[in-house]
């Protein structure tokens, strides 16, 4: 890390044009630390920060029944349970294409590697709203599925398939993503050496590829879940809307907001906003172990 | 061992290859790519004509000129706000420092709807902030401007995670130098500081871009859905979606797709260019 | 012949690692792949280990053809250049790694790994991690862990590469005589002929993914069988034009000479027994070298290097110099021979 304020070196051996600049220099450097710090904390202040301030004044608005009525309704209940089904299927389906996919790009030579590792970033470079949309059209009434499901009295679309597979949709890269560069930054003669010894693949992923990537799975983990709690443009569009049955939480929130019961919706939304603090602190204690942890195994 | 199989399937050392491929593939075939793909099902239903149509629709042309605006708003205030973030974080020590390093990641962790309810609630004219506009006559909350302001607010930790790994490998010490021979502040930024950073900027950049484009949750409550004014591409496809017209919304839906792939395709050719540059300068 | 390569070739994308590459190697040998980076060595070495696959050609280990034999059912140990150790497993897990996949039974894997611990010299460290240990301590546990399922071929990729210069010299000589009191056939590569010259019983030079010469150290010094061989092997300079030299007139069809520096006698002026073979040269630069003195003397524009001993009387840059060529390596594209001071050979047959 760099010393602010350096030492500063004899004056006597620089030129005394050069001092002179250096001093100026030095003076404007520290306004600019100053305007340039609470530029910066303005910002997000109140970008990021009255935001949530609001939800929490908001939310206790008209005292603590009203808040509590609000996140104890059997709706809010309902949605609550969706949410956290659709988050943990995401995360199982997730966690094993992320430890599929990373070992199969990262350790593996095969035509066509940057055109996969493309295809996996697609859901981050689409619009949620497409996401659901896709489903619709796989799935509803236009959707060449569409016999089969009512030839079986299956329905995805405006039912709790189609939220949990809108919600893996959008979520589908996380755990890849981080495991990827991890797992090519390691390099694989570690793996070499295993195999050449005669080990299988099982031994070799538990034994010598799963120790090194452990945080960078959690840090995934933690991601997916965040994402996968909050996602609403790609279920706003698959799920239909029916209460008890097919909202989760933020759609909660959003049904909420427009029939206007302000202290309500930001009162289900604090819900969230503390899953949101927690999933931040353990995101940065996990980021915080696993970079200590490299620094140690890694030099 | 016999020798006259195809020896292919020998020549990879670490063992797995075909399982690990084949349970890939599957997976991103049947969660990603054939629902995908569908898209192309049904736009061959719609035919060049009704796509055109579609696509070519006021409405959505409308659309498409304020969600192209609003996101490149809001990533420009994001790029030179994202720059003066991830140079504090970086560069100074101040109380607080931490904490704002670790508040810059909310966006990403806070639900895009509760990000939508609260900037709304906060914007309006009877919010906190939206009352000091208002008082001077000017509106936010359903408004570009209002939109602007909901995808700053998701952009900002793309701009600041891509220039911050940047700015921490590159040596405090070319700064100093540059200082040490007279070079004024803002000289050192420009010519010192500025070309290191540009590829991570412009990645944050384009990334933001590319969110604020399609981002829908925290937007569409700031936004109020007005047609011709405050309505963005994505709820156009909602709305057609909610008329059940599912040709014009996939056809829309095309166009979003096309400028999204646009976008990366961008970045990533100007960044190849500055790499390119950027080691002919080395040599 | 225990390890053998016939007409193997290899291409990578287009670039021709291996081309056309044959040796064998007898059993109980220890063997230097030796050759500049990019030479193919070290595809020789994976493609043995079964680590990279011939285009065609056979590989033979102990009279049987392995081209179709997987990686891990040759019998071979691996010693890799950054050894790659388990990180995440301790120096005994490391080691018993091999026989843990083999399902050996637990009291023998334990005995076998403090057997090897105690040949590679590593008691006591049997629960630290890698990132605990030495360049040199990986560089055993590396060894050891190769050792383990007693493989009957013991191949080592640059084992010294990533050892301080140090304590390089000490390991090269353990790593020596641990491998003939094993007595296991082993391949190394090597980029440093030092280190060829002073570990290996037989070196193999490579180059450009061809085998240039193979024969015991000495031989190869002494009579190099190719153009490159001669460069490649001591403190070789190349000459521009040698015919000028006196001695040197009458040798015909080649067109470059390689000299070492001791094929070089440097004299003061009027100090030369062999005045009539001898050039005369200017010094340029003289450089102590501990044990001896290195000196660069221009010759008819050329520069040669030639030692002399500290108690010889100093010699000052610019000074005139007498100096004698005894051999010379002439070559040209294929072949190269040794060339003999003709005007001493005549001395000789006058004086004897």
């Amino acid at each position: 890390m760099s010393d602010p304020n350096p030492i500063p070196p004899n004056p006597a051996s620089i030129p005394q044009p050069a001092a002179a600049a250096r001093n100026t220099a030095r003076a404007q450097g520290r306004t600019a630390r100053l305007v340039l710090i609470a530029l910066g904390v303005l910002f997000i202040l109140v970008m990021l920060v009255l935001p949530l301030i609001t939800v929490c004044v908001y939310a206790l608005k008209q005292g603590w029944d009203v808040f509590s009525n609000a996140i104890t309704d059997p709706y809010a209940i309902k949605a609550l349970q969706l949410t956290l089904l659709a988050t943990a299927a995401a995360v199982i389906c997730n966690t094993v294409f992320g430890l599929f996919a990373s070992w199969t790009i990262s350790k593996f030579h095969f035509r066509g590697k940057q055109f996969l590792t493309t295809l996996i970033d697609i859901p981050f470079a689409i619009s949620p709203v497409i996401a659901g949309l896709v489903f619709i059209l796989v799935f509803g009434r236009i959707g060449w599925a569409y016999d089969f499901l009512q030839a079986h009295d299956l329905k995805v679309v405006f039912a709790v398939p189609g939220v949990i597979l809108a919600t893996i949709f959008v979520t589908f890269p996380f755990v890849a993503r981080e495991l990827i560069p991890l797992m090519q930054a390691q390099g694989s003669d570690e793996e070499e050496a295993a195999a050449l010894m005669g080990a299988g693949w099982w031994t070799i992923y538990r034994k010598i590829t799963l120790p090194h990537i452990k945080w960078g799975l959690l840090y995934g983990i933690i991601l997916c879940t965040a994402r996968a709690l909050g996602e609403f443009g790609a279920v706003s569009v698959v799920s239909g809307h029916l209460r008890g049955k097919t909202n989760t939480l933020p759609l909660h929130i959003e049904i909420l907001f427009s029939e206007f019961q302000l202290t309500a919706a930001f009162a289900v939304s604090s819900i969230l906003v503390a899953a949101a603090i927690i999933i931040l602190i353990l995101r940065n204690i996990v980021e915080f172990k696993g970079r200590k942890e490299e620094h140690e195994h890694v030099r | 061992m016999g020798s006259l199989k195809p020896a292919r399937k020998k020549n990879r050392v670490i063992p797995g290859f075909g399982l690990s491929m084949g349970v890939t593939l599957s997976m991103l075939s049947l969660i990603v790519m054939i629902p995908l793909l569908s898209i192309f099902v049904v736009l061959s239903d719609v035919g060049p004509a009704d796509l055109w149509k579609a696509i070519s629709d006021p409405q959505a042309v409308a659309a498409y000129k304020i969600s192209l605006l609003c996101a490149l708003a809001a990533a420009l205030v994001n790029a030179v706000f994202g720059t003066i973030l991830a140079w504090i974080i970086v560069r100074y020590r101040f109380p607080g420092r931490r904490i704002l390093d670790g508040l810059i990641e909310l966006p990403f962790a806070l639900p895009t709807a509760v990000a939508g309810i609260a900037l709304t609630t906060l914007y309006a004219d009877s919010g906190w902030i939206g009352r000091l506009f208002a008082g001077i006559g000017v509106k936010i909350a359903y408004t570009p401007v209002g939109i602007t302001i909901a995808l700053i607010f998701i952009g900002i930790p793309f701009v600041v995670r891509s220039i911050q790994p940047v700015l921490e490998k590159l040596d405090g010490q070319y700064e100093e130098a540059a200082t040490m021979l007279g070079a004024g502040l803002l000289r050192t930024f420009r010519r010192v500081v500025f070309p290191e950073i540009r590829p991570a900027l412009l990645t944050g950049f384009g990334l933001a871009f590319a969110r604020g484009l399609g981002e829908y949750g925290s937007v569409i409550f700031i936004a109020g859905n007005i047609p011709y004014k405050t309505q963005i591409v994505p709820l156009v496809i909602m709305s057609k979606l909610e008329q059940f017209n599912y040709g014009a919304a996939t056809s829309i839906a095309l166009v979003m797709i096309v400028f999204s792939f646009l976008t990366l395709f961008a970045i990533n050719f100007i960044q190849s260019r500055l790499n390119h540059a950027a080691k002919g300068a080395e040599n | 012949m225990y390890v053998e390569l016939r007409q193997v070739d290899k291409a990578f994308k287009g670039y021709k690692a291996l081309d056309d590459v044959s040796f064998s190697i007898e059993k109980g040998k220890l063997v230097g792949l030796l050759g500049p980076s990019g030479s193919g060595k070290t595809t020789i070495l994976r493609t043995l280990a079964g680590l990279v696959h011939p285009d065609s050609g056979d590989i033979y280990i102990d009279g049987q053809r392995v081209n179709d034999v997987p990686a891990s059912k040759r019998g071979i140990g691996f010693v890799f250049q950054n050894y790659a150790l388990f990180r995440y497993m301790t120096v005994f897990d490391n080691i018993a790694f091999g026989l843990t996949v083999e399902k050996k039974d637990k009291a023998f894997i334990r005995e076998r790994v403090n057997q090897l611990v105690d040949l590679v010299g590593l008691q006591g460290l049997q629960s630290r991690y890698p990132h605990q240990l030495s360049g040199g301590q990986k560089q055993r546990v590396a060894f050891a862990r190769a050792l383990a399922p007693n493989p009957h071929l013991l191949l080592l990729d640059e084992p010294f590469a990533a050892i301080d210069a140090k304590i390089r010299k000490e390991l090269r000589l353990w790593l020596r005589e641990t491998i003939s009191s094993l007595g296991i056939t082993s391949i190394f590569v090597t980029h440093d002929q030092d280190e060829a010259v002073e570990v290996a019983d037989e070196i193999i030079i490579v180059n450009r993914g061809r085998i240039e010469q193979k024969g015991n150290p000495a031989d190869i010094y002494k009579e190099p069988s190719t153009p490159f061989a001669a460069q490649f092997i001591g403190e070789s300079s190349v000459l521009a034009h040698y015919r000028t030299l006196k001695g040197f007139e009458s040798y015909e069809g080649y067109d470059n000479a390689v000299i070492r520096p001791e094929l070089i006698q440097i004299a003061k002026l009027g100090k030369q027994p062999y005045a009539h073979a001898s050039e005369e040269g200017t010094v340029e630069d003289v450089f102590f070298r501990g044990s001896l003195i290195e000196v660069h003397v221009n010759v008819q524009g050329m520069r040669l290097i030639g030692y002399r001993s500290p108690e010889e009387a100093a010699l000052a840059p610019g000074e005139p110099v007498s100096v004698l060529i005894y051999r010379l390596y002439l070559y040209n594209e294929d072949k190269v021979r040794l060339a003999e001071n003709a005007r001493l050979k005549d001395e000789n047959t006058v004086f004897i």
